[in-house]
């Protein structure tokens, strides 16, 4: 039979706060991190709103100790803070013998020192040391060393999923019986690269942003790191840690479709979804929250809205898009999403979708717009959705009800 | 302490799809004539891109982009199979030349304006191109994680056999090189500091590796057929192992889960790439694991690069399946008649080391 998997430790870190308390905290006082630029050099500074962790890179080295270390990109600063969270929340450190995989998403990785250093790179010596940082695996292997994990471990790139498709890897990695608990989640900071490359695209709304509704205009983007710690049912009686709640079902599928947008008729988001639900056995009557990848864009939120219709068929849950509060995290914002829907499944509250006035013609329902306390909530799915069509749907259930 | 990672699926190499600086496109013989290349890196031999990519549609896409759906359709033509059940690429940098693009507008102007190069830069480009151009809705991922990029999808291919979900994965490695790139890295000490033919790579004298690229594409199947090159039996990964005395007992280990002994490995393809610091840690763990085994130095044919044992793994699948080693292989000590087990070691930086065992 094959195994549970748990979730028992938790790590976050966004524009709503430096860990998952704090960002709960924001959350239930309906506080945006979206706002002006102020701390990244970007020459779009009056054309955009970000989300920004309100840190120097210095502040943010000393934050997780390791001031003076310049080599640490503050893509890795962030992923180190909130998977070191995770797994002292998990308390997996003493225990002998248990094989404990590190799977991080992450697309731009290093590049916030390299778009600083190129031009040297090219001429001179005087920043070798951070020629190397700029791929997607020194972040990685940055958390492995401030953990201690040398265990499995790999990094996922796939754009915007990247995090959800690091916690779909890590739950088959677990009940194939090849690791006994996982740290599992992205990373992803802001950088010149990748602003102006959404920027380039035109997906970048100068106001904040409004998912799912008609006036919607595009993306602000977010920075931040989140992991979750995953334990097999198994490994779960070894540690006796908490369960959260349990992860009960995934899915990924492509699109297919363009490299950049999704199909008018969400065949990806469907697809994505249904093998999750599938999974996890639930009724999607059971479904009492969806988690959207909502980004504010005129095609994913048509495309995913439909599909979400199409699989829910007249019986649509509550959904919501938190992107409004965390700008898009990309490779970071599956994890994010993820811990973000499960505070929604065990606080009974339901996130509000801000910014929202005007529903879309094209859809028979609207996000919710206020924040829902007391919410019955058995299962919660969240969905995220990248470029080039590649889309992952996850389903956490609260542990105990059945 | 590490503790190793097995996997035990029954799975097959059943088509393989080659670009490289050898001769590997389809038509050529097993690796002859060997291509000498005596330019600052090993660059892949190009296919005719319009055989296997809409002309239209080829136009804006950046060489790795063309590369990588190209081995793709070659992989799945060599299979005899038109649609996967998944897709799974690993790249250590994916597009240099498309972030290189960014970077040199981005650092010089503080921005940049056309939207193509960012598009082609993001890892998951290749995956994503071949599922578009096969209109392939199934499971699709990328890994990006140095030399364990095609270690982690060759796992991944390992689990979707095992878990059932797929009968035909195509899974796959690749990067490219280009002369700025190399330029930056060359600071680094690792690579040799002019041209050389890779002919002389280990002969010269000159100091470090040679870098190359590639992509090398494979299907990875629960079913065993007329098209089956051998069985990939097992791959682990080992993330800062210490010495290379922990590094060969960590080896030990795989090839006893393996139920193997030292002696039923036939040949061994070394991760020697021409750098002393590097090749004295590939020597020193294949001593003290396999003593007196019969290995293979490549690299001189491919170069060096994140996902080089792709172009291992297509040797060691062509060299089970034909029964003979080619002659630009350097082989020392000979090797025995029968070829049934291969074993191929690679490391990044001793950071990183790999482990894939391939069976006749």
């Amino acid at each position: 039979m094959p195994s549970r998997i748990f979730v028992t430790g938790l790590g976050l870190i966004s524009g709503l706060g430096n860990n998952v308390q704090d960002n709960l905290d924001s959350l239930i006082n309906l506080r945006s991190a979206v706002g002006p630029v102020r701390y990244i050099e970007t020459s779009l500074r009056d054309e955009i709103k970000v989300s920004e962790v309100p840190m120097t890179k210095a502040e943010l080295l000393s934050f997780a100790g390791l001031a003076g270390r310049e080599t640490y990109s503050r893509n890795s600063l962030l992923g180190i803070i909130a998977a070191r969270e995770a797994f002292l929340h998990a308390r997996l450190n003493g225990l002998p013998g248990l094989r404990t995989g590190l799977i991080s998403g992450t697309t731009v990785g290093g590049m916030d020192e390299c778009e600083k250093y190129y031009q040297d790179f090219l001429s001179n010596d005087s920043r070798n040391e951070f020629i190397e940082i700029y791929d997607c695996a020194d972040s990685t292997e940055k958390i492995a060393d401030c953990l201690g994990l040398n265990g499995f471990m790999t990094t996922i790139s796939t754009a915007c999923s990247s995090a959800a498709n690091s916690i779909l890897f890590a739950a088959r990695m677990m009940k194939a019986g090849k690791l006994d608990c996982a740290v599992a989640g992205g990373t992803e900071s802001l950088t010149q690269f990748h602003l102006n490359g959404f920027s380039a695209l035109k997906i970048l709304d100068k106001l904040p942003c409004r998912p799912f509704d008609a006036t919607r205009n595009g993306i602000n983007l977010g920075e931040g790191a989140a992991y979750l710690v995953l334990e097999t049912a198994e490994t779960n009686s070894r540690t006796g840690n908490k369960i959260i709640c349990e992860l009960t079902g995934y899915g990924n599928a492509c699109e297919a479709y363009h490299q950049t947008a999704s199909s008018p008729d969400g065949t990806g988001a469907y697809l994505a979804m249904k093998k999750a639900l599938d999974m996890s056995g639930e009724n999607p009557d059971n479904i009492g929250y969806i988690n959207a990848h909502g980004t504010g864009t005129d095609n994913n939120d048509l495309s995913e809205g439909r599909a979400i219709e199409t699989l829910f068929r007249g019986k649509v849950p509550y959904v919501s898009s938190t992107k409004p509060f965390t700008g898009h995290m990309t490779s970071a914002a599956g994890s994010a999403e993820a811990i973000i829907s499960i505070l929604a499944l065990l606080n009974g509250i339901i996130w509000p979708n801000l910014n929202f006035s005007t529903p879309m013609p094209e859809l028979s329902f609207k996000p919710v717009t206020e924040l829902i306390k007391g919410a019955d909530l058995n299962a919660v799915m969240t969905n995220s959705f990248g470029f080039g069509g590649n889309d992952t749907s996850l389903i956490f259930k609260k542990y105990g009800i059945y | 302490m590490t503790l190793p990672l097995f996997l035990k699926s029954m799975a097959y190499i059943n088509g393989i799809g080659i670009i490289s600086p050898q001769n590997t496109i389809p038509g050529s013989a097993f690796l002859e004539p060997v291509v000498e290349h005596s330019g600052e890196f090993l660059s892949a031999i190009e296919p005719l891109f319009k055989s296997y990519i809409d002309p239209v549609a080829a136009r804006r896409m950046s060489r790795l982009i063309k590369m990588g759906i190209s081995s793709a359709k070659i992989c799945l033509r060599d299979a005899g199979i038109s649609m996967p059940d998944a897709i799974i690429t690993g790249t250590g940098l994916g597009s240099v030349e498309d972030t290189e693009k960014i970077l040199a507008e981005l650092t010089l102007d503080g921005r940049f304006l056309n939207p193509t190069p960012f598009i082609q830069s993001t890892y998951n480009t290749i995956s994503s191109q071949i599922a578009i151009s096969l209109k392939c809705h199934e499971y699709n991922s990328t890994y990006v994680h140095r030399c364990f990029s095609l270690e982690s999808c060759l796992i991944d291919a390992l689990l979707q056999i095992g878990e059932g979900s797929a009968t035909n994965v195509l899974a796959g490695g690749i990067d490219e090189m280009t002369l700025n790139h190399l330029k930056i890295i060359r600071r680094l000490g690792i690579w040799k500091r002019k041209a050389v033919s890779n002919l002389d790579l280990w002969s010269c004298g000159i100091p470090g590796a040679i870098a190359g690229e590639g992509s090398a594409y494979f299907i990875i199947s629960g079913e065993n057929n007329a098209h089956t090159y051998a069985s990939l039996e097992a791959v682990e990964t080992l993330f800062k192992p210490g010495s290379p005395a922990q590094t060969a007992a960590s080896l030990t280990s795989f090839l006893n889960d393996n139920n193997l002994s030292p002696e039923n490995i036939d040949l061994v393809l070394m991760g020697n790439n021409g750098f002393e610091d590097h090749d004295r840690i590939c020597d020193e763990v294949v001593d003290a694991a396999l003593p007196g085994s019969s290995r293979i130095l490549y690299k001189h044919l491919c170069g060096e690069y994140h996902t080089v044992s792709g172009f291992a793994l297509f040797l060691a699948a062509g060299i089970l399946k034909k029964q003979y080693i080619p002659a630009s292989l350097k082989v020392y000590p000979a090797a025995g008649k029968k070829l049934e087990n291969i074993l191929i070691h690679n490391h990044y930086r001793n950071t990183d080391h790999s482990f894939i065992l391939v069976k006749r």
